[in-house]
This record gives C-alpha cells, structure tokens and sequence, in this order.
C-alpha cells in the first residue's frame, strides 16, 4: 500500500462529497470537502486507515472562513488536508472532539480567535483569550473591502 | 552611608518575574546559579517570594494578561526594590510591540532602574548589569 | 528563617502564588482532576507574521520558544521552500541538521537538570547545567549567539562552519559524550530515582494516539514516530541512525529515550562534519526569486516532538496565514491521563516528564482539596513534597541494604 492507493481508497469512499483536489507530490495533497461529511471524514482517516490528527488551521479568506485539518500518515510521511469552507456570516461545523481528544484545544482557540462555532464540543471553553481580549472580539479577522 | 546602601552591602536577594516571554532570558538568568557563574558565591540568592526580594528582575514582553500581575508584585514587594528589565522584550518590547496582547513595556507599567539589553543577554551581561545597579545605587 | 521555604542551592524558577498554570484538585494525597489555565504567554506570533516579509518571520519563529529555537525556523523553511519548490545545497542541509542535533542535545541536558531538581536531586540539575556549557559555547563559535542562532533563511543558512571550527567542534563533542556517561550512569542506576520514576506518570500507547501525542513523550510508549525517520528533511536521509524508543510508558522511560537519544544526536553531528568535508565551503544558499502562490506543510523535529508549520502564501512579500503548532500543544493536554489518579507528590514529576516548554512550566501547579475547595498547597511546596518523598525512599532504601 502506497499514498496513491490510499487516496484512492479515500476518494471511492467519499466521492460525493469530494470538491476538489490538490496533488503537490506523493506527500502532500489537499482535499476540498463538503463540511457535512467531516466527522465521517476524521472517523474514517483516524479508524480506519491509521491517520494521526496533527492540528487544524483556520484562515479568514474573501471565501469565508477555510478550515485545513492536518492528518498525517507516519509511515508515509504523508501530510493530507482535508480542506473545508464555512459560511461568512455563521461559520459553524461540528466538533471532531468527541471521536479524539486531540483537537479539542485547537477547536477552542480557533473559537477564540475566529469565531467559529464547533457544534457539540465537549468543553468549548475559553483557553487563550482569558484577560487578553473581551468576548465578541475575534483578533485573527480580517477587514475585507 | 545611606540606610540604602547598608543593605544593599549584604547579600541581594533577586526575585524574577518572567511575562510573556520565549524563556531565553529566564534560562540565561538560571545560568547564572550554575557553577560556570555561580553567583551564589557573592550570596546572590533566587527567592521565591516577592516580600524577601531585593531586587526584582522582569523579562518578557507584558502582555494584558500578565500586567496586572505585575503591578500587584510590585507593591507587594518591601521597598526600596531595585527593579530591573531584562532582555529586548523587557526594555522595549522586542519583536512584540505591535501584538493585539501586547501591554508594555515594563517602564511604563512600574518603574524601572537599570536596563539589560540583549536577545538573550549573556549571563557575564546580566552579572555586570546587577552589579553596576548596585554600586550606582 | 526565609531560606527554609526556599530550596537552598537556588530554585529552577520563581513561583508565583497567584496565577497558577496547573490546578491539582485532589481527595487526600491522590489526584482526582485538573484544569489548565493560559493566556499568559500568548503574544499574537501568527498575527503578527502576517505583517513582516518571509526574512523577517525567521527572526520571529525563532522566539517562540528559546529551548527548540531552531526548530521553529527548521519547519518555516521547509514549509517555504516547498512552496516555492527549492532545492537546498547539500552543504546546506549538513549545517540544518548539525544545529538541530546541537539543540536537541542542549535541551535533553536541560530536561535532565529539571526533572533532578524536582526529585530533589539538585546536584543533577548542577551537573547537567554545567554539561550544557560547552555545547552553548559551540552554538556562540558557530552563530555568535548562545542561543536564537539566526542561522537559518529561505533557501540556506546565514553562516557557514568553516573547516578551521571543525577540529574544536569534534573535541567539545567528544568530552559531551564522557560526561553523558556518567551522568546516564548515575541517574539511571540509582535505586531511589528508579523507586521514584518507574511505573509513575504512565501514558499507554493508546493515550498517545487518543492525544496526538508526539516526540519522547510518544516514543516512551512504544509509538515510533519520529519526522526525521516519516518525513525525512536536510541530512537525515543521508546518515546513519536510529529512532530511540521504550515501552513502559512511565517517567523513567520517558528519560530513557532522551539520554539515549543524547548518544545518537553526538554521532549524527560527527557523521555531518565529515559530510562536509566533501563539500564545497561557502556553497550554503541558493538564489530565491520570489515565493508563489501556494501552500507549504512544514515539519522539523524539535527536542520535544514534531513541530509542525503551515505557510499560505499569495505571491507577495509576506504569507496570507501562518499557523504554528508546538509539540507542547498535543503533549501537555496528556497531563489528564499521566496525573490523574497518581499521589500529590507523583503529579510534579509526571507534568515534568512530558517536557513541557519551559514557557509553559514556568507557573507551574497549585492544590486544592476537592471536598473544601480550599487551597492546600503552592507551587513551592508542591515541589518540596516531592523532595520529601525522595528523602523517604532514600532511608528506605538505606535501611533494607
């Protein structure tokens, strides 16, 4: 088994819910999917094929609000991000939280710093922003004209 | 001489504060115990409560969440305390003046009596820095 | 009277007795919850790159963290250069990984001159300081700084390792390795820390898949997952080496594999000077035109696990978005697994095993009982109650010989 045939495997599995992908080399793709399908995603990429989550990234784009989650397959040294765009006003999708616990501070900072909603978070709490900013700011948006 | 000076000619206990900071210079200030530098031997002492302190050493750029902190040690602190900032963060800010968190620099929240530059400064620097406060004082 | 409370030969770090870090809520003498309270160290870095030009956010990257301080810069680079799709000079990697491997071994003495102190072992910490003064002084010879060595930029490194360094650069190394052994000798057989450290602290290899664990922490549970071996970057593929692992999971593993990674970091860096003996002297840049338009995945293995860097970038000066991820950041949430359940005086030993970066120890924890919420212990004492328990088992110990 190789990165192609697990991209392969990955792609037959969730055809209708794949948007678009980006092929750098054998290690580094990206996937654009529907947000919907993202806890079958992470469910299946941790489960099943071996994935280990490494961390998520939030961008505030002219798009939206992007998210990249970063799964890495160790013994390829493959790097896959499974990319997904959320809506401008109300940037929601669900938590992946209560499948691992390694994304649960990364959602509660990109909650913090964004603005982002992770419906059923476990504990969607302050982390960071605790005396260094008041509610309702989010520090990491952007002015777009 | 000064009530000020007869105890600052026994041994100085140093109370560090560290704020925001990337530890380079609290690891430096460390080194300054171990034995390349010992400065032990001049009875130069880390203490771990503010109330015995000397002279409180403060690095790291303040950030909102640290600076009330800092205001509450230093009245805390028995003067007169000598108060020194340590490293580019603690003297102006460093690389983090324009941050949405930034708070300082250190002089404009407590004052300040001598300045140790550096990025991080070396232990001889932060030796030689103490050591002038002190016969300046 | 003052100097009781104090620990006598100088304490790691100054205590605060407000803001606390950890918050140990325990029944009796066993841990049954803790919180994590932060903020204090957030300086907005990710924000604050997105205003400064690709050479300016080495500067930046590197004062993330002054322990893994060329890490940061290590993972920038290759997340921008394999936007931009540049070919580094093999000279170049040789230099990359020669400064990585000197810092993983100045952080590994460091950690074990922490973890002596919390045990109450305060002439470890003494020794192992003490060991790390040479490798910093071969950081000032090579970069001109002991630490933040600035070496590292798009497509190079700024400073040569001219071949009239090498010579004092492969003695330092060798006096390095005497004086690992008889520090790996004396902690690891003495029996007080093998009382202390075994069967303490532990993490299953589950745990560390459950957290996304990484580094040392993961590697002492038999997770063998190591960037340089997955990933591999700079000279890695190019010598000769191995990934250090231990099953138990507990503390004593935990500083198992970083001594013995201590012995692998000293034969890669003389593997790399000989690499570059057969390489061109001063051959240590390429000409960058301009970054693209892309993205880049950068990871490094820093001291304390994969450090991991992801570039956005829209053809300008500077990058659109620039996450950062520090191995602490997955490493600390498995305080959870390894505290919870253990003795008060287990906790402070088991939060130092994961090696948190030390702007994260630097507060360190507070108890409170659980039934009265009210607060039993600071910071200072917590860590004389570990060095009473050493105390303890060391008349034990005495007794039953």
């Amino acid at each position: 088994m190789d990165s192609e045939a697990i991209i392969g495997l990955f792609k037959l599995r969730f055809k209708s819910y794949i948007l678009d992908v980006i092929k750098k080399n054998e290690k580094r793709i990206i996937i654009t999917v529907n947000p919907d399908a993202i806890i079958d995603i992470a469910d299946y990429l941790y489960k099943s094929a071996g994935f280990r989550f490494i961390i998520a990234t939030a961008i505030h784009s002219r798009k939206g609000f992007e998210i990249h989650y970063h799964f890495s397959k160790d013994s390829f040294g493959l790097i896959l991000n499974i990319h997904v765009v959320l809506d401008k006003e109300n940037p929601q999708i669900e938590s992946l939280s209560n499948m691992f616990n390694a994304s649960n501070w990364i959602e509660r900072e990109m909650h913090e710093l964004f603005g982002i909603n992770f419906m059923n978070h476990p504990n969607q709490e302050k982390l960071i922003s605790e005396g260094n900013w008041a509610e309702g700011v989010y520090p990491m948006r952007k002015e777009f004209k | 001489m000064g009530f000020k000076n007869y105890c600052f000619k026994k041994s100085l206990w140093v109370f560090h504060f560290g704020g925001a900071s990337c530890n380079n210079c609290d690891i430096e200030i460390l080194d300054c115990l171990t034995p390349r530098h010992d400065l032990e031997r001049f009875g130069i002492l880390l203490v771990g409560s503010i109330r015995h302190a000397d002279v409180l050493l403060v690095n790291g750029s303040i950030n909102i969440h640290d600076k009330e902190r800092l205001i509450e040690i230093y009245n805390q602190a028995p003067k007169p305390i000598l108060v020194v900032a340590i490293g580019a963060c603690g003297c102006t800010g460093g690389l983090f003046t324009e941050s949405y968190t930034f708070a300082g620099p250190v002089d404009k929240i407590i004052p300040v009596n001598a300045y140790i530059p550096g990025c991080p400064p070396k232990p001889e620097a932060i030796i030689a820095g103490i050591v002038k406060l002190v016969k300046n004082s | 009277m003052s100097k009781k409370t104090l620990i006598p030969i100088g304490p790691y770090h100054p205590l605060q007795e407000e803001p606390e870090l950890f918050k140990l809520y325990c029944d009796g003498e066993i841990v049954k919850d803790i919180k994590w309270e932060t903020g204090y160290n957030h300086r907005g870095i990710e924000k604050l790159s997105e205003s400064k030009t690709y050479e300016q956010v080495f500067f930046l990257v590197e004062r993330i963290c002054g322990i893994c301080s060329t890490s940061h810069p290590f993972a920038f680079a290759n997340a921008v250069e394999e936007i931009a799709d540049i070919e580094i000079t093999d000279r170049t990697k040789y230099i990359r990984t020669i400064i990585a491997e000197l810092e993983r071994i100045h952080s590994h003495l460091l950690w074990v001159g922490l973890a002596g102190h919390f045990l109450g072992y305060n002439t470890v910490f003494m020794w192992a300081w003490k060991y790390r003064e040479p490798v910093l002084d071969l950081f000032e010879m090579i970069s001109g700084n002991r630490n933040s060595y600035a070496m590292f930029k798009v497509g190079g490194v700024r400073r040569d390792i001219e071949e009239a360094k090498i010579p004092l650069i492969r003695k330092i190394l060798s006096d390095a390795r005497k004086k690992i052994d008889l520090l790996t000798g004396a902690v690891m057989d003495d029996p007080v820390i093998h009382a202390r450290t075994k069967g303490v602290g532990i993490l299953t290899k589950q745990d560390i898949i459950d957290y996304g664990a990484v580094g040392p922490t993961a590697r002492a549970s038999g997770l063998a997952i190591d960037v340089r071996k997955d990933d591999p970057y700079a000279a890695y593929p190019l010598i000769n080496w191995k990934v250090i692992t231990a099953h138990e999971g507990d503390v004593f593993a935990k500083a198992q594999v970083r001594l013995l990674e201590m012995y692998e970091s000293i034969s890669m860096i003389e593997q790399c000077l000989d690499g570059l003996k057969k390489e061109k002297e001063g051959d240590i840049s390429v000409k960058v035109k301009e970054i693209p338009e892309g993205i880049g995945n950068g990871r490094a293995e820093a001291p304390r696990g994969e450090v991991f860097h992801f570039v956005q970038s829209d053809g300008s000066n500077s990058p659109v978005r620039h996450k950062i991820r520090a191995p602490s950041y997955v490493n600390i949430a498995t305080f959870r697994k390894s505290c919870i359940g253990q003795t008060i005086a287990d906790a402070t030993i088991s939060l130092a095993a994961v090696d948190p970066c030390y702007c994260c120890t630097e507060r360190m924890a507070v108890v409170y009982d659980m039934n009265s919420g009210e607060k039993i212990m600071n910071a200072n004492e917590l860590i004389n109650e570990s060095v009473r328990m050493t105390n303890e088992l060391k008349k034990t110990i005495k007794l039953q010989k």
